[in-house]
């Protein structure tokens, strides 16, 4: 039987896995959440707690997702404290979904932490194009990188290149994403750059692909009471990051007001990031 | 986008303000950003009613607050989160020609008049009064079940403003009608009918119920015959224009609602599924409908219904 992606689904959480002290991937069965295109969420009920929009995080075993939580507020604090066997909620896959040009053959990909999470999905479609993909994972410092093998076991199969970078030089390329992307950019023509992460880092990325006139797509992140298009708390400007996006291309991203500068809190006032 | 509309034809006349069509933003969807608010203007909107304001700033409930229920129905218990009067009032400072109705919740008369003095000097068509959201208490319908509270708190906002002031009225524990009276005779000039009902939602997996306020309030497709029904009624009663709301999803819808008595209708939940351009669709189609049936103008078929 067909279920609509406003059903909610009680799924059980079968496998944890820690990838830093504070991020958890939490695997589950699900189809919808299988089949969800790159840059979507879901809704993630923490029954009696919370529900919070969460990027939908892949699993190589069909029929499974996941996803990856860095604990913080009240809601990711308690979903990263579930237990295997434990259950949560979801309803979606919700938003849009990072676009790949028919005539594109290679793609630059640029991450930061949780922000991965939509870019290895896209970098799962990309490879079923037989793409050439270089991807940047960015983190603070060494203890903070994850998703490395997994990145690399997923690019295997296609002509590619995965570098790690680090603020503090640590681990990998000593940097920001923004400094590597700028010396790939000097040696290399990508047909588009995808980006992740945190919003001053994708600022930074979309201001750079922009500059040099490469198309550019972002996924961003709200804060969301319903995550279908009612509450409004998701709104850049003029548009919901659940209804409209969570993907925006560069063309659109340039125009905001919002991006890179001011998020919406619970009650509604506009929040600058410091 | 545009919609050719020479004639007139949609316009609709609510109290002293003229809409150029009768599709209204119901309030607490999308309600708290201008750019949104000029957004939907783009689509062709006739006004906006703005998400519930308050004096001080609410955060609301936790989530889960809003649940889609397949159907076209929905269940919320967002409680009545909003920025607050005064960031609320820097939000509407710049606005020009959106025609916007600012909706405003409280629970005292000297609430009431703080907020109406902030925001009377700005460009705004007028007020819709919340007396019945059914999930937050001392405020909405906790008031509107009161009558007395209502005449005093509709008089004071009449004290403080010029402006045209509606009165959401909800299907409470007091007679729908009789609150509307008491409203008309406080001082408001339209009545909006109607708000959510009070409804629950239980997850029969976990045996919990799903919203964090466990009780919210039902919208969307399944309340729309009631809202049908208080429409036609106050309509019929007291000789005031009546904004209908509850379950329109579709230009059909609007038409109902105004042969039902309704001088303008609100949309809300549908744009869960459809987005802001459901309002460029519903306008059009309403041109369609005026041609079809020969009207000079929509205002021609509110209330027909009352015959019958």
């Amino acid at each position: 039987m067909h279920t609509s992606i406003d059903t909610r689904r009680i799924v059980r959480i079968e496998e944890i896995v820690s990838e830093t002290p504070t991020v958890k991937t939490l695997v589950f069965k699900d189809d919808l959440s299988y089949a969800a295109r790159p840059g979507q969420f879901l809704m993630v009920w923490i029954p009696r707690i919370e529900e919070i929009p969460m990027s939908a995080m892949i699993n190589f075993k069909e029929g499974y997702a996941a996803v990856t939580i860095r604990k913080s507020g009240v809601g990711s604090t308690a979903l990263f404290e579930r237990k295997e066997g434990d259950v949560i909620g979801l309803r979606g896959p919700y938003g849009n979904e990072f676009a790949l040009g028919k005539n594109y053959k290679k793609i630059l990909i640029i991450g930061g932490g949780t922000g991965l999470v939509p870019l290895l999905r896209l970098a799962s479609f990309a490879i079923k194009k037989r793409l050439n993909i270089t991807m940047v994972l960015g983190a603070r410092s060494k203890k903070e990188v994850f998703f490395e093998k997994m990145a690399r076991k997923l690019l295997e199969p296609v002509r590619s290149s995965v570098k790690i970078c680090t603020d503090d030089g640590s681990y990998g390329l000593k940097g920001t994403t923004v400094d590597i992307m700028s010396t790939l950019l000097r040696n290399n023509t990508f047909d588009c750059v995808y980006t992740c992460g945190p919003e001053l880092m994708m600022k930074g990325v979309v201001d750079l692909a922009n500059k040099n006139s490469i198309p550019v797509q972002a996924s961003l992140e709200r804060y969301m009471k319903c995550g279908i298009g009612i509450c409004g708390s998701c709104c850049l400007d003029s548009l919901l990051v659940c209804q409209d996006g969570t993907v925006f291309n560069g063309k659109q991203l340039s125009k905001m007001l919002d991006f890179g500068i001011s998020y919406r809190d619970k009650d509604g006032q506009r929040i600058c990031y410091s | 986008m545009n919609i050719d509309d020479k004639n007139n034809s949609l316009s609709v006349e609510l109290d002293n303000v003229r809409l150029r069509n009768p599709t209204m933003l119901a309030s607490g969807i999308l309600g708290i950003s201008q750019s949104i608010f000029e957004r939907l203007y783009r689509e062709n909107i006739g006004a906006v009613v703005t998400k519930s304001i308050s004096v001080s700033p609410m955060k609301g409930y936790p989530n889960p607050t809003v649940i889609p229920l397949g159907g076209g129905s929905y269940l919320n218990a967002v409680g009545l989160s909003n920025p607050g009067v005064d960031a609320f009032s820097r939000e509407l400072s710049h606005n020009k020609n959106i025609p916007i109705f600012i909706s405003l919740v409280g629970s005292s008369e000297k609430e009431f008049s703080r907020m109406v003095k902030t925001f009377d000097s700005l460009n705004i068509l007028g007020y819709e009064i919340n007396l019945s959201c059914p999930h937050v208490s001392k405020m909405g319908m906790e008031v509107g079940d009161d009558p007395e509270a209502v005449n005093k708190i509709v008089k004071t906002v009449r004290m403080n403003t010029s402006k045209p002031i509606s009165v959401k009225v909800g299907v409470g524990s007091v007679d729908v009608i009789e609150l509307a009276r008491v409203a008309i005779d406080a001082g408001a000039n339209i009545i909006t009918a109607i708000n959510t009902l009070r409804a629950m939602s239980i997850d029969i997996e976990t045996m919990m119920p799903i919203l964090s306020n466990r009780i919210g309030g039902l919208s969307g497709n399944a309340i729309k015959p009631i809202g049908i029904r208080c429409v036609y009624e106050i309509s019929k009663k007291l000789e005031v224009p009546v904004i209908g709301c509850g379950g329109v999803s579709s230009w059909r819808d609007v038409i109902e609602y105004m042969i039902a008595g309704a001088t303008a209708v609100q949309i809300g939940s549908v744009l869960g599924s459809r987005g802001p351009r459901i309002f460029n669709q519903i306008t059009k189609a309403l041109l369609n409908y005026v041609e079809n049936k020969n009207l000079k103008n929509i205002s021609e078929i509110i209330g027909i219904a009352h015959k019958y």
